[in-house]
């Protein structure tokens, strides 16, 4: 039996006034458990809590119940009274008898009833309180970024100036991602190049950085601050600690009809290859698909070549595992395929290109070394059209496009146009539109200078159709404005694809136990008040793996989720919430509803031996709760049937006394 | 009549037991009358043959007692799962309440069991009960032999039958069926369309003559928890002698929402109800609404899926807009 | 005919960050509602077991509602969409049963909506007093 002590407080006249206090008191003296109750003016005061401290320890009281104010406000206050006079903190309760009480009745014996009715349910609670210690759990000081584009080398980099070591991991041979390939970024139009590779090499050189590039996360088990990863480093064929970046080999190499992926196919690369001039780390890197010596075991070449001896065509995939305290995810995002837009003509004609492959058109270390030719015949465009929003909006067509706004595609076609426009003034742009979205700071400045000075034509409508023909591209389309139907024949038409999160997001998620939504970004905690935070603790979202942005919204959100990780990364220990929930071992089935239901991945599955009444042995399939995990929101314990799922400090019995305690 | 006869099975058991795939049958053993089937574990030709039965009586759903008998031996053993059956099976798979590897599962076609309540109705003092001519001979004490309409015999379960296909078995028997379009929910959708206070009166008067023998949780393949809360002091609910309130209603609102999304709709629970209770009208409900509110589902129909109960979509309706039923519901 | 006024007993299963917290800026604001609502705070409306909504059913209160975080600002991100399974299930289980609907309610009302609290609370007391008392579920044992 606990022994109870009640402590009624008037809080002035806030409660005193609507509320009997003294009756209250009174009439909860009899209640069961109860050993002491007294009232006092303001219970949260040093002399309030000095009577609580005194009287705890003078009635020996396992449990007290504060008639006081909203537990939000000073349910902490009296925990830590509590725990100042030997009380464990968890055997308090509060019955709010100010904001749910005394402030919404105005009739004294109304609230007074009220209020000794809400003080018994917490009596009723307190007598089934057990005291409640939180866990605590060691941090692992190191961090993990997943993806090494310019979300992945921000969050790096700050974790990394605040003294924490982080490791990179990308799974293509270099880190840089898509920013690497951008030519010039809005709205300010500098060198994509010119202010990525500077950071590309910080983080390179910075000494609390590794870098695992041509790697995968393949395995992740554990918790916030004791994550345990398994990184897949896949054979690159070349030593990287030995292989000096000269690219002899890369010269050398007789394969030469490998479609280059940095520049999206638009030229072709040698089976060994450095991906671009600046990549990190400056490392060859054979393609086992491609490689004559892989594949038939003749050539050999690049070996020869190699004064540093770095070539090893027996590499295999390697395997570490390493330790986290946090992990940060940035995986990035991919044009959508546009294969499937059949009216664009996209597959049939080299002239219809993507924005992103424009990109690299224009770009001095592209395919033409930076001047605008098309794709066809090598000719310069005089007439192009840019078209918005493919797939991206697209309500109707969930098949092939995306419900969701890509965001940044209105800015980065008034950035073509205008470069297009300056570089080509001969050259007339012609930019379809849903609308022009342009919040940023200087962003409509920037949609405004292309249309005004540059002369580029925006028209509000949708192509219809672009069918190649006699060389040129007939384009199709509506001027929603003046109700008129257009024929353009166009020399190039460039397709502003929607975005969607990388691929290997979705497996990531899964090994993470962090939620995404249906069309695979992640979720944050909370959607206004977390955003780099996932719901899994320990785990961050950083750049467009959480939802499209531009270059600096995504180097905003790096920082927030390195210092979210700092922030974990410092203390020494995490003490966890003691509210957690918990499951009866024999009373569970093993049923695995509860870990579908639950949000944090927290709950897991042993088999376990049980001793069973006649005396043999049974080995049953039991859920285990990681406390660390836990949140304790308790979707668990409705999913249980058998009731084994339970959640401390709100149990079903306590909630059942409440509910008894009120409806008597 | 059953498509295959008892025969075939019992062989295929003896050939199964023979091979040594498994060391145990469980089956149907005849108890003192035609009727009064049990279900019994077998571990010879010989027992097969003096005691397995295979009649319009074998009701009973053994999905349930893999759980146990799984936990028996390290051998496998052998069921015989009729359609329904099956579905309980995979849900119970779904579960991780037994062991697949320890379980030889063979499929029995199934043409409807019989209700002998049913058959009572017609006839009094029931010495056998066989078939003749596409009709039912009920063999009486008294009246002689009665002949009766098989579908007026069926009970609600078979009548509407919601799947003759197997859908988990190692080796099937005769031929595979199809899931059946049924009218199951016709009787709930009757209960919907009446006045609260009508339906009221309906579960009151069925409600009211549960005396609580838990014969319903105990047949139930989804009632497998190793403590059932209502045997569990520290649950809240558990058995108390109903002498203050409506506790048997409560009972069995509680019974069908903690199956709510796992019942596969097998019948057990109103087949074995002493009271005749329409238990499974209370299950339907759930079935019908889960199927309207978030689209269709069957438990058991695979292994591993998510039943909708413990799932979500970001525009489900709300609680006060989901009306499943007429407009008086 | 004389009808004595009856005020029901209304139970409010309320989440901890939402909520409850609206029910605190309701009462900041001195907003009114009947005494007769007494509110048991929860850390999400998803720790609501239906067993507790029967169990004060059966005690005798007149009503339940449950309030949580409007959907998409669960503080534990899915919770209460959970919640909104269960209670359409369970609802209308209860109306098929021959429980009147109005006894039951779910109302999302965030830590800012003290106001749509109040008035929330109002309006399902006085639907559930225009009820009458809860015989059916209080009621004793169904009897033919």
């Amino acid at each position: 039996m606990q022994r109870i002590g009640v402590f009624v407080c008037h809080c002035g006249t806030n409660i005193a006034g609507t509320v009997d206090v003294k009756a209250v008191a009174q009439a909860l003296k009899n209640e069961p458990g109860v050993v002491f109750s007294t009232d006092y003016q303001y219970m949260c005061s040093q002399a309030g809590q000095d009577i609580i401290k005194a009287a705890i320890a003078e009635h020996q009281l396992s449990g007290i119940v504060v008639c006081s104010c909203s537990p939000r406000m000073h349910e902490a206050t009296f925990r830590k009274t509590a725990a100042a006079a030997g009380l464990n903190p968890y055997m308090v309760e509060i019955a709010n008898i100010r904001e749910q009480c005394s402030w919404v009745h105005k009739e004294m014996p109304v609230g007074t009833e009220k209020a000794i009715i809400l003080g018994k349910a917490a009596v009723a609670k307190v007598n089934l309180n057990a005291p409640l210690t939180p866990g605590e759990s060691p941090v692992t000081k190191r961090a993990l970024v997943i993806g090494g584009g310019i979300a992945g080398i921000q969050t790096a980099l700050d974790i990394a100036d605040a003294g924490f070591p982080v490791d990179i991991v990308e799974t293509k041979p270099t880190i840089g991602g898509k920013m690497a390939q951008l030519d010039k970024t809005f709205p300010t139009l500098d060198c994509a190049a010119c202010i990525l590779t500077p950071k590309m090499v910080d983080v390179a050189q910075n000494e609390n950085v590794r870098i695992f590039s041509y790697s995968e996360v393949t395995d992740v088990k554990g918790f916030v601050g004791n994550f345990e990863v398994t990184i897949k480093r896949k054979a690159r064929f070349v030593k990287e600690d030995v292989c000096t970046g000269c690219g002899a080999c890369t010269e050398k190499c007789p394969q030469k009809k490998v479609p280059n992926e940095f520049n999206l196919g638009m030229d072709n690369r040698r089976a060994i290859y450095i991906p671009f001039a600046q990549a990190v780390p400056k490392v060859a890197t054979i393609d086992p698909n491609y490689c004559t010596m892989l594949q038939k075991g003749k050539c050999g070449l690049c070996a020869k070549v190699c004064t540093a001896g770095a070539i090893d065509y027996q590499a295999k995939d390697e395997f570490i595992q390493e330790k986290y305290g946090a992990i940060v995810v940035a995986t990035g995002f991919n044009p959508i395929s546009m294969e499937k837009f059949d009216e664009f003509a996209y597959a049939q004609s080299k002239d219809v290109i993507t924005s992103l492959e424009l990109e690299r058109l224009m770009n001095a270390a592209g395919p033409t070394g930076g001047t605008l030719l098309r794709p066809s015949d090598g000719e310069h465009p005089h007439t192009i059209v840019f078209v918005q929003c493919v797939g991206s909006r697209c309500e109707a067509c969930a098949e092939k496009g995306k419900e969701y706004c890509s965001k940044i595609c209105c800015m980065y076609t008034a950035k073509h146009a205008m470069l297009i426009r300056d570089k080509y003034p001969d050259t007339d742009v012609y930019v379809f539109y849903i609308d022009v979205r342009t919040p940023g700071k200087n962003f409509d400045e920037f949609y405004r200078r292309a249309v005004e000075e540059y002369g580029v034509h925006y028209i509000k409508g949708m192509v219809g159709k672009v069918s190649p023909e006699g060389g040129k591209l007939k384009v199709q389309a509506s001027d929603l404005l003046d109700g008129k139907q257009l024929h353009i024949d166009a020399d190039m038409v460039v397709l502003a694809a929607a975005i969607e999160p990388d691929k290997s997001a979705r497996p990531l998620a899964t090994m993470l136990t962090a939620s995404m939504d249906t069309n695979d970004f992640f979720t944050e905690a909370h959607p206004k008040l977390r955003p780099v935070e996932s719901p899994t603790a320990g785990v961050f979202l950083s750049g467009t793996c959480q939802g499209p942005k531009d270059i600096p919204e995504t180097v905003s959100q790096a920082g927030a989720a390195a210092s979210k990780v700092i922030g974990l990364l410092c203390k020494d220990k995490l003490t966890g919430n003691p509210c957690v929930a918990h499951s009866d071992e024999l009373m569970c089935n093993g049923c695995s509803t509860c870990e579908r239901v639950c949000p944090y991945g927290a709950i897991s599955y042993q088999e376990k031996e049980f001793r069973m009444p006649d005396r043999t042995t049974k080995i049953r399939r039991i859920a285990v709760v990681n406390e660390a995990v836990c949140q304790g929101c308790g979707a668990c314990t409705v999913a249980c049937m058998s009731g084994a799922m339970d959640l401390r400090g709100f149990m079903n019995k306590q909630i059942m006394a409440e509910v008894d305690a009120i409806c008597k | 009549m059953q498509e295959i006869n008892c025969e075939v099975l019992v062989s295929k058991a003896a050939e199964l037991l023979e091979k040594g795939t498994v060391d145990r049958v469980l089956g149907w053993k005849a108890g003192e009358f035609d009727y009064d089937i049990t279900p019994a574990v077998f571990h010879s030709e010989q027992e097969l043959k003096d005691g397995f039965v295979w009649n319009d009586f074998c009701g009973a759903n053994f999905s349930k007692y893999l759980i146990k008998e799984t936990g028996k031996s390290e051998n496998k053993v052998l069921v015989f799962l009729k359609p329904c059956d099956t579905y309980s099976f995979n849900q119970l798979l779904t579960e991780h309440r037994f062991d697949r590897e320890k379980v030889y599962a063979v499929g029995v076609p199934c043409s409807g069991m019989l209700d002998i309540g049913k058959v009572k109705q017609s006839a009094e003092g029931i010495a056998a009960v066989r078939e003749e001519g596409g009709e039912v001979v009920v063999d009486t004490l008294y009246d002689g032999s009665i002949s009766l309409k098989r579908e007026a015999l069926l009970p609600d379960r078979c009548a509407n039958c919601k799947s003759k296909k197997h859908v988990a078995y190692d080796e099937l028997l005769g031929e595979e069926g199809e899931a059946v379009s049924s009218a199951r929910f016709d009787e709930v959708e009757k209960l919907e369309r009446m006045t609260p206070d009508e339906r009221f009166a309906f579960w009151q008067g069925e409600l009211s003559r549960c005396i609580r023998c838990n014969a319903c949780r105990d047949v139930c393949p989804a009632c497998t928890c190793e403590k059932c809360v209502f045997d569990n002091p520290n649950s809240g609910v558990e058995n108390k002698a109903a002498a203050n309130s409506f506790e048997e209603k409560m009972f069995h609102v509680i019974r069908a929402f903690h199956v709510a999304g796992r019942c596969t709709d097998c019948g057990e629970c109103s087949r074995v109800c002493p009271q005749h209770i329409p238990l499974h009208l209370l299950n339907r409900k759930f079935i019908k609404d889960i199927d309207s509110f978030y689209g269709e589902y069957q438990a058991g129909a695979e292994v591993g899926s998510r039943a909708p109960i413990v799932d979500y979509k970001t525009d489900d309706l709300e609680p006060g807009e989901a009306v499943g039923g007429g407009e008086n519901a | 005919m004389q009808v004595k006024e009856y005020k029901p007993l209304i139970v409010a299963f309320c989440c901890n960050w939402c909520s409850y917290a609206g029910a605190d800026l309701a009462g900041n604001n001195r907003l009114n509602y009947p005494a007769e609502v007494k509110i048991i705070r929860v850390p999400c409306s998803c720790r609501v077991n239906p067993m507790f909504i029967l169990r004060a059913f059966q005690r005798g209160a007149d009503g339940v509602i449950l309030c949580g975080c409007h959907p998409g600002d669960c503080h534990y991100t899915s919770g209460n969409y959970y919640t909104r399974r269960r209670m359409a299930l369970l609802f209308s289980m209860l109306d098929y049963l021959g429980i009147e609907r109005e006894r039951t309610r779910v109302e999302w009302v965030s830590a800012a909506e003290g106001a749509k609290f109040a008035a929330t609370m109002n309006d399902f007391a006085e639907k559930v007093a225009s009820l009458g008392e809860n015989k059916r579920l209080e009621d004793l044992r169904c009897k033919k």
